[in-house]
Formats: C-alpha cells, structure tokens, sequence
C-alpha cells in the first residue's frame, strides 16, 4: 500500500468513525490543536482519557457493589467520564453517561449497574476504534507520510 | 500529570503575553484549556482546585506569596463543578480580594443553568463558557482580554 492508499484508509476511517456517531466536533477541535509543536497532542490527550476513563471505571464497579451504595459518589464518577469524553468527542461515551447520571439521581442501583455495563461497552468500542485509527497513522508516518490535516465530508 | 508547578510562575520580564491560571479538577480539561490558551499565544498555569488557585494568587489566609515578585495574572479561567471549593465560590474569593479583584474570572460548566450563569455574572464573572472548550471560545475572550 502506497502512502497515499494510506491516507485514504485514515480519511476513510475517520469519516467513518463520525458518521457511526463515535466521535464528534470536539475530537475534530482536539485535530486541529495537533502542529508541528505538537504533533502528538491527540494521542496524548486520548491516552490520558483511556486512563483516566479506566480508573473511573473501576471505581464505579466498586462503587456500585457496595452494600450501601453511595449515589452522590457514583454521580461525581459519572460526572468526571461524562466531562472527559464530551471533552475529547467521544460523543457514545458521553451519552451513555447522560443517561447513567439519570439513574444515579433516581437512585436505582439495578438501572445504574446497567448503564455502568452500557458505558463500558461504549469505552471499549471507541478505545478500539481511536487505537486502530492511531495505528493507521503511525503506518502513515513510518512510510514518510503525513496525516491529513482535512476532512472533506462532501458526498 | 502535576497541577501548576512553581517553575511556570516566574515572573515574565515581557509583560505583553496574557498569564492565564486555568483552574479545572478534570485532567483532560485542564490539558485541553491549557493548549487552546497556549495556541492563543497566553503564558497558562493549571491548578487542579481552589484552594491551590487561591494559593497561587496569593489569595490565601495568612497573605503568604512564595514567591518574591507576584507574577501578575491576567485572567483566571475556571470550572464551576468542582469538589470542595466551587468555580463560584473562587470566584467570590477573588472578587473579595483587594489586591485580585480587578482581574477577570472566566467560568467554565458543562451545564447549561440560567440561575447558576446569572449567579456568576452577579457576582462579577467575565464571561461564562460552555464546555466542551474550542478555540473560537478561547480567541473570544483573549480578544477580548487584550483590548
């Protein structure tokens, strides 16, 4: 595959990704903010949100197994992954924590441990979603390419 | 990830470039504010809560400053959710403050409330900025900061 195959497999992917509705406006912000001074800033900041998203997680399974659960604790949890994936356009993973916070709020510890559930389907899908699209990139770059820096979404 | 580290707050011998302190307890959101500021061409110090911001400013009890010369602030750009000290509540500590309470406090909230953006702009609130932040946001207000 040519360099140029490459970038359209990326272009491809990430239209794709958009279109399935895993990411939004805000992961296209988070590509702009990536320069030559920068030129890893995107995987930086998703990395970080994969491993602040994991802790999370895990504190919410906690959480969520106590006897007494704590609601006002497993809201501000949701509340943190809410604010990161919105921050990064990881727009399933917000929604999925939207509805969770609703729960939280109704108390309901069954409803909350299936939205726990939703949520962690929703992280892991777009996690493998992001590293298949940043290893497309790292193809790119090995072959002496570069990442388009426009996305076209006519036609 | 550090919150502020005193090596960002040397005081700057060029007095032209904005120093923001972007207070936010999200890691990713303070990474993110961070760069747009840093894109917008402002020297940015993070704290990750209120009291660390206040400590910062210079603002707390006692009137301690570690440092020699107060490196002067420009604008402070806050959340409004955080643990402990809200957004709003540092807010009112600046503007209690003799020697802060003339620099703009920027809020920042995921959550779209009339009361709690009016609460804010009654007590003095530059501006108020929905999250997620993008860069138009961020021009908006350092445009505005630097007229």
């Amino acid at each position: 595959m040519d360099v140029g195959q490459m970038q359209r497999q990326w272009i491809d992917y990430t239209k794709s990704l958009f279109l399935e509705g895993f990411l939004d406006g805000q992961f296209l912000q988070l590509q702009q903010l990536q320069d030559e001074n920068n030129p890893d800033f995107v995987v930086e900041v998703v990395s970080l949100f994969f491993e602040d998203s994991e802790r999370l997680l895990k504190d919410l399974t906690f959480a969520l197994n106590q006897n007494g659960v704590d609601f006002k604790k497993v809201d501000a949890h949701v509340h943190q992954l809410k604010g990161s994936s919105s921050s990064i356009g990881a727009q399933r993973v917000k929604n999925a924590c939207i509805a969770f916070r609703n729960f939280c709020e109704e108390q309901n510890t069954d409803a909350c441990l299936r939205c726990l559930q939703q949520v962690k389907q929703e992280y892991c899908l777009v996690k493998n979603k992001l590293e298949t699209l940043f290893g497309l990139e790292q193809q790119i770059v090995a072959a002496g390419g570069s990442i388009p820096t426009e996305l076209s979404f006519s036609g | 990830m550090a919150a502020g580290s005193s090596s960002n707050w040397v005081m700057e011998s060029a007095h032209d470039v904005p120093h923001v302190l972007a207070v936010d307890d999200n890691l990713i959101d303070r990474k993110l504010v961070e760069k747009l500021l840093r894109n917008s061409s402002c020297k940015v110090t993070t704290a990750e809560n209120g009291p660390r911001a206040l400590e910062l400013l210079g603002l707390t009890s006692g009137g301690q400053n570690t440092m020699n010369d107060r490196s002067k602030v420009n604008l402070v750009i806050t959340d409004y959710c955080m643990p402990g000290m809200t957004g709003y509540e540092l807010l009112k500590k600046i503007k209690e403050s003799s020697v802060m309470k003339e620099v703009p406090v920027v809020i920042m909230s995921s959550e779209n409330i009339p009361t709690r953006i009016n609460k804010c702009m009654e007590e003095g609130a530059q501006m108020f900025i929905l999250k997620p932040l993008k860069q138009s946001d961020v021009k908006k207000l350092t445009c505005q900061l630097m007229n």
